[in-house]
């Protein structure tokens, strides 16, 4: 169990290691296609790159004036969500209130992944239990009497 | 010895109850999550105070209460205070929601100025709601524009589903007592419609 937990540390450290560079780097110097993909358009409730509305068209406008004035993304994600609120975003950010959306679904796959495993114990455990046990054959899953009777068959074929 | 083999396993007692308690549990957080979805669909209000205007048949209907930040100045007020529908209690108020980008709002906000200087000293206040817009934009339309009529900015639309909003411009008149009189503009309005709805509120 230790081992397996520190190999998951591990695989997470160097994916960690591989993403934060580009991240960091989308982040610094953020494009209008990017950003299109992240922000929604208020009035149609899709991201912008899907809509031609007047009001995204605005935005795209206001994105392309912070890029150019060198605005950062998160920068610019930040002014968006003064002027729209926090539902502009495609995504919700990994603060407060909204980093629940981001932790439930890991901990609903932990909690489902502790159970499964639970139950595929428990499950290969009562098979064991039941192969063992009085009157049965180990590891076959017949019992005595079956057994007797197969073997009885069997005789007579040969016969 | 052969009493102890034929006898059923028994669920040691220690187990029951934890199983149980989970159980209860998972049964508590369906009926939960049911119950919510029941909640939200019971209370669900579909088209907000327009559709209740429509139906009501002259009976009073509640104007939706807000409070936004202001976006253009009244002498003496500083840009940015806020501004409650309820703090304009005893004022006829013409509510209009628009945008900068909205194309029929530049054809119609001219009129909405006029009726502020007609009627300004009768009781009438225009509130200009600027809903889902960047403040700049609707700072350099009223400045363009002229407006000098009272303009909040409500850039994540929340009031536009109470009133059943659906598009830009719609207007609605507020009476004094605060409830919504006559009918809800869609589209640009006119200057007689203007007229009709402020005279039907100043007479409730």
């Amino acid at each position: 169990m230790t081992r397996l937990l520190a190999l998951l540390a591990l695989v997470l450290t160097l994916g960690a290691l591989v993403a934060a560079p580009g991240a960091l780097a989308s982040d610094a110097r953020p494009t209008l296609g990017e950003l299109e993909g992240e922000v929604m358009c208020p009035t149609c409730k899709t991201t912008l790159d899907m809509s031609r509305s007047p009001v995204a068209d605005s935005i795209r406008r206001f994105i392309t004036g912070r890029i150019d004035a060198g605005d950062s993304k998160s920068e610019i994600k930040t002014r968006l969500v003064e002027e729209f609120g926090q539902a502009v975003l495609a995504e919700p950010s990994k603060r407060g209130f909204n980093l629940l959306a981001w932790v439930l679904p890991l901990v609903g796959i932990v909690l489902a992944a502790i159970v499964l495993g639970g139950l595929a114990y428990k499950w290969s455990r009562s098979r064991g239990t039941r192969g063992g046990g009085p009157g049965g054959a180990a590891g076959d899953g017949l019992d005595a009497d079956t057994e007797r009777k197969l073997d009885e068959e069997l005789a007579r074929f040969e016969d | 010895m052969s009493n102890v083999e034929t006898t059923p396993p028994t669920e040691a007692p220690g187990n029951s109850v934890p199983k149980r308690v989970a159980q209860v549990i998972a049964l508590l957080a369906v009926g939960a999550l049911l119950g919510l979805l029941i909640w939200k669909v019971a209370t669900r209000d579909a088209g907000g105070a327009a559709a209740k205007l429509a139906a009501s048949k002259g009976a009073p209907v509640a104007a939706p209460q807000f409070t936004l930040p202001r976006i253009n100045g009244i002498p003496g007020v500083a840009d940015g205070t806020t501004v409650s529908l309820a703090s304009l209690k005893g004022k006829v108020v013409v509510l209009n929601f628009w945008a900068s980008w909205c194309i029929p709002c530049k054809q119609e906000s001219p009129r909405l100025q006029e009726a502020y200087i007609k009627y300004k000293d009768k009781g009438v206040v225009v509130l200009g709601v600027d809903a889902q817009d960047f403040t700049g934009d609707a700072r350099s339309f009223a400045k363009k524009y002229g407006l000098t009529y009272l303009i909040v900015h409500d850039g994540s639309g929340k009031t536009l589903s109470p009133y059943g909003v659906t598009g830009f411009p719609e207007t609605f008149f507020v009476d004094r007592q605060g409830n919504l009189v006559g009918q809800r503009i869609e589209g640009e309005i006119s200057a007689k419609q203007l007229d009709e709805g402020i005279t039907q509120a100043l007479a409730t």
